[in-house]
């Protein structure tokens, strides 16, 4: 477990696991055979990313952008078969990243709901504190690659923008993040790092001032400084192939979760439990296992209720519809204007989900349920006190729900967490929440 | 697979639809005419319901007799990606005030009632049509008497199945054409497209503040001209009357959008009115002496 899995890109130009011990007979199921292989397509470079799968994804932007999109697909198809790029990256993730992180036994939390076991695949120990630096790592190395002096990214939480501030100063490239104006207020201290790592925080004042402004501003920013610049968007959603993309650079955590569990308890998990706003951390984990009888479960941000109307949980409470160059589902208004996401937790306040999801959903092939702005809220506390990690708020929505699964599951049942983050960010919120005592004073 | 392959769209198949262009609509009849006064057109922009219902209404109706020549009326969405701040906060301004797509056809059926030759194009982005539903959006559109559509993140890998039936109805799908957009390209756009070119002038959002606009045409239009019989509209960062003139000489229709959006904002109906007056006088003049 302290080495990094070889990954290399299979027949297909997956990236498929040396799987210590194999794969357990038995354990396919053949409802789900070779679904990984169906909602993009079958092989890379055969220019299949401007067609929907399924009735979503596609390619719906500007003009101006059309021609360079398709650039960056041929220059990633390229990449990801080729053993060079893949060597730089997985050097990148082991020794700059941290890589493999931990799969961690949370043996206090299971005894707290006594059932299933539960284990954290423990993203929060990346380098920057969360899984968003898979991402923009593999796609910082895929700018360098084509050429590009200038990143640029949304960020909501700011865990994105300080992912790519981050690759930016490691590989000498100039960096700009978009941050919606109501975001920054709440995450200050991300704010300061990625100015301290030397990007330019532009603050977003229009729509809503939160992560969809953001991404609608860096779209601005893209279509204006086409020729240098190389938009790292960080979640699995935009026009193709970024949702492809996304995946792929963040697959490795159900690669190593897989193999990991594997060796330390020669089977697969039952259940598979990550938090969804866009959905990046959640397709990581669950792309290795499409294929096996894993049941998956997406947990959305129900805010302050489904039922108040504010909340950011577009497959629980949305429909399908066109932002952001794809096809997926979307929260909107009966007249098609998108409307505002509202989450405690800043990463998850996004109207839209990544395309594959939208197909997991239909297919029912992974499920989506909706946790609460409280509901997380005790999950931090729960996580902190019985085992002194401090996660995210964002991931605390699928530690809620790990809870209330294990415990009405027998201790045969095994539930592995993405613990996609950690919470320092979120200090400020959580003490005015859980100690408002300690704001007062 | 089969469920896959069923379902996807490709360029290839997209192209085949091509059907010679409508000649005899408002569009065809107005770019004809302005031919014949060898003269450049007037194409304006407004955001429908900007600032509120009933200004957006009286100066949509009193643009064709300050010299507009055709009218682009821009449909409001919530994240209008592929525009700069004038006209994000034209179409938040809007609705704001309760513009919906219904209400934007009625104005448009509004107009209808007392001009029938001043051509109407529609421009915005795809999800309010398809939240309406494709098909009725098209057929209430037609009804309304708009004559075209200009669909800024339909590019034509998806936009077959709308190209045509917008066709069956009399609507022109108007293209757009980017400066990142290679020759290669240009025969895939051009074969969903009727009516009008718009060729957008510099990479960027609407309302880009440059000069060099014509420098950042140069031989693309010609490139153009010898691809499509269709008349070259110039649009993005047209914002006073020399500009407007550089772009009349070499170009079949200039586009002024964000100027007029910004000038109705700041002074009112009669601001808007005076610049476009402004504007046609300059085109007007652009291709003589």
């Amino acid at each position: 477990m302290n080495s990094t899995l070889k990954t290399l890109p299979d027949e297909n130009g997956f990236f498929v696991p040396a799987v210590p011990g194999g794969h357990p007979s038995g354990r396919r199921c053949r409802d789900v055979k070779n679904f990984s292989r169906k909602f993009f397509g079958g092989s890379p470079g055969d220019g299949h990313g401007t067609q929907l799968n399924q009735g979503y994804g596609g390619r719906y932007v500007a003009e101006t952008l059309m021609p360079l999109i398709g650039e960056i697909e041929a220059a990633y198809d390229a990449a990801r078969v080729d053993p060079a790029f893949q060597e730089r990256l997985n050097e990148l993730r082991r020794d700059y990243v941290g890589r493999a992180t931990p799969l961690y036994f949370a043996e206090r939390l299971t005894e707290h709901f006594g059932g299933a076991q539960i284990y954290l695949k423990r993203e929060d120990l990346n380098h920057t504190g969360a899984h968003k630096i898979n991402n923009a790592l593999g796609q910082a190395l895929l700018a360098q690659r084509m050429g590009r002096q200038r990143l640029i990214a949304e960020t909501g939480a700011g865990m994105h923008g300080v992912a790519v501030a981050t690759v930016a100063a490691r590989l000498g490239l100039g960096c700009v993040v978009y941050m919606g104006a109501t975001d920054i207020e709440r995450q200050q201290p991300n704010v300061q790092r990625m100015r301290l790592l030397g990007a330019e925080i532009v603050p977003v004042h229009s729509g809503t001032a939160t992560l969809k402004d953001a991404m609608n501003e860096a779209l601005r920013d893209w279509v204006t400084n086409v020729d240098d610049t190389f938009y790292i968007i960080g979640t699995v959603a935009g026009p193709a192939p970024y949702p492809r993309m996304v995946r792929d650079f963040q697959a490795v955590i159900g690669i190593e979760t897989r193999a990991q569990l594997l060796t330390a308890r020669g089977r697969l998990p039952d259940t598979l439990i990550a938090c969804v706003g866009g959905g990046s951390n959640a397709m990581g984990l669950f792309h290795a296992f499409l294929d096996d009888a894993v049941v998956m479960v997406g947990v959305e941000a129900a805010g302050e209720g489904l039922e108040s109307g504010r909340h950011a949980a577009s497959l629980n409470g949305g429909s399908p519809g066109i932002l952001h160059g794809n096809r997926t589902y979307l929260l909107q208004d009966d007249d098609g204007q998108i409307r505002d996401a509202h989450s405690i937790s800043a990463g998850l306040d996004y109207p839209g989900i990544g395309p594959e999801h939208a197909h997991l959903h239909d297919s029912g092939r992974a499920s989506y349920v909706a946790v609460t702005d409280d509901e997380a809220l005790e999950a931090v506390g729960l996580c902190c006190r019985l085992e002194g990690i401090l996660p995210a708020l964002e991931s605390s929505h699928a530690l809620h729900h790990a809870g209330r699964l294990a415990a009405r599951q027998e201790a045969d049942q095994t539930i592995v967490v993405c613990l996609s983050g950690r919470g320092d960010k979120d200090m400020d919120t959580i003490t005015r929440h859980l100690m408002p005592e300690e704001v007062e004073s | 697979m089969n469920a896959l392959s069923s379902k996807t769209e490709t360029l290839k198949t997209e192209t085949q639809n091509h059907v010679s262009p409508n000649t005899d609509s408002r569009l065809a009849r107005r770019f004809a005419a302005l031919r014949v006064e060898d003269r450049a057109a007037l194409v304006t922009y407004v955001m429908a319901g900007d600032p509120d219902p009933a200004t957006s209404r009286d100066l949509l109706a009193r643009l064709p007799a300050a010299g507009a020549d055709v009218i682009e009326l821009g449909m409001p969405f919530s994240d209008p990606m592929a525009d700069g701040v004038a006209i994000q906060r034209a179409g938040q301004r809007a609705l704001a005030k309760g513009q919906t797509l219904a209400r934007t056809l009625e104005m448009v059926r509004d107009f209808r009632r007392r001009d029938d030759d001043t051509p109407v194009v529609l421009m915005g982005y795809l999800n309010p049509l398809q939240r309406c539903g494709e098909d009725r959006f098209l057929q209430a559109a037609a009804e309304a008497g708009v004559d075209g559509l200009i669909l800024v993140d339909l590019p034509p890998e998806h936009g077959a199945a709308l190209t045509a039936k917008a066709r069956d109805l009399g609507l022109a799908r108007i293209p757009l054409v980017a400066p990142t957009t290679p020759p290669g390209r240009l025969p895939a756009l051009l074969a969903q497209g009727d009516g009008f070119v718009y060729r957008i002038a510099f990479n960027g959002v609407t309302g880009s503040r440059r000069s060099d606009i014509a420098a950042s045409l140069g031989e693309s239009l010609i490139e153009l001209k010898r691809q499509s019989p269709l008349p070259v509209a110039v649009g993005f960062g047209v914002r006073d009357g020399d500009t407007a003139a550089t772009v009349a000489r070499i170009a079949d229709a200039v586009v002024v959008g964000s100027a007029l959006v910004e000038r109705l904002a700041e002074t009112g109906v009669e601001g808007a009115l005076t610049l476009t007056r402004k504007l046609a006088e300059s085109i007007q003049g652009a291709r003589r002496g």
